[in-house]
């Protein structure tokens, strides 16, 4: 099925896409069909800016994203906790 | 009809621009056997992976099976790239409205009409080409028959409804004038088989001429030869159902 379930995220960051590097605004964090996994929905994340085709593309399971953000939210917590976070 | 060996086919395959809804300017992809006609055609919907390769191929199918066929790129207004970069768009933007597809695929209807036709058209799609392909088929005159392959969303909760999807397709079943193909897999969960006995028995309660065939061992998209959710038994028994289906309604 097509979920249309779809989380943007505005954020500031650069991403390495087919032509290079490139500034990135947004994180179009989706559940949905994946073009490339052999599974029926995944999560997704295609990192873009305005220019159509700079664009990062990653697709994983439901039990890889969690994982992931866990994981992002501890390198967070440790970085804070260094007192490195600016 | 099947081919013969003896045919002597020639294709007609080509891009073309057609004035869509609201007289935007849109691309469609548009096939059918040379000669002068008449024909009955064909509007395909594609899906919400977009304007992709299986489409176009669909669209040159029935063209070898004697149709004028054509296939609009719904995501023509969200600009141009790979077909997963439009589709990427697509999403930033909460999908396309309805209203906007259905009048890009009723124009699509009359260029067919205004090219050598027998005056007929049929509708086509699936997935979110499915709930399209009856959006249409209830909203409009245009089209002599409809199938719907597996349209998620026909069935709607209230909370799903929004400016872009304003109208659950089945609350519109007293619209529909014309036979209704329905093919859809037993594992499918969107539409649940709970969701299609829900749209049958909206149907057969209001009297509709339709038709509904439910693989078992198949989910969504098993016509799809490109993702492991193919199913080749099931995929060519609805393929031949789809076939005897517009043969009947459309010659």
């Amino acid at each position: 099925m097509c979920t249309n379930i779809v989380a943007p995220t505005a954020i500031r960051g650069a991403g390495r896409g087919e032509r290079g590097w490139f500034k990135m605004n947004t994180a179009l964090v989706s559940y949905d069909h994946p073009i490339e996994m052999r599974d029926e929905h995944a999560l997704n994340i295609d990192f873009i800016s305005d220019v159509v085709g700079e664009r990062v593309a990653v697709e994983m399971d439901a039990t890889s994203a969690r994982a992931l953000a866990a994981a992002i939210t501890e390198a967070l917590r440790l970085a804070e906790e260094a007192d490195a976070l600016v | 009809m099947p081919y013969r060996t003896d045919d002597q086919e020639t294709i007609v395959a080509e891009t073309v621009t057609i004035t869509g809804h609201n007289g935007d300017q849109i691309r469609a992809f548009y096939a059918r056997p040379s000669g002068s006609g008449p024909r009955p055609g064909v509007v395909l919907i594609h899906h919400a992976p977009g304007w992709d390769d299986w489409y176009k191929e669909a669209t040159f199918r029935f063209a070898r099976r004697g149709y004028a066929a054509i296939t609009p790129n719904l995501y023509e207004r969200l600009g141009h790239g790979t077909v997963e970069d439009v589709m990427v768009l697509m999403r930033a933007a909460g999908g396309v409205p309805d209203v906007q597809v259905v009048g890009d695929v009723v124009a699509s209807a009359k260029y067919l009409k205004a090219q050598p036709s027998n005056g007929k058209v049929g509708v086509i799609g699936s997935c979110s080409g499915g709930r399209h392909a009856y959006l249409c088929a209830t909203q409009s005159d245009e089209f002599a028959a409809v199938v719907d392959l597996w349209g998620g969303g026909v069935v709607m909760k209230p909370e799903d409804l929004n400016d872009k999807r304003p109208v659950a397709p089945i609350d519109l079943t007293p619209s529909l004038k014309i036979p209704l193909l329905g093919i859809f897999g037993n594992e499918d969960r969107g539409p649940s088989p709970e969701q299609v006995n829900q749209h049958e028995e909206a149907l057969k309660a209001q009297g509709k001429q339709y038709e509904f065939h439910r693989y078992d061992g198949a989910g969504h998209g098993f016509f799809y030869y490109d993702r492991p959710a193919y199913r080749q038994e099931q995929a060519v028994d609805g393929w031949n159902k789809t076939w005897a289906f517009f043969e009947q309604h459309l010659a």
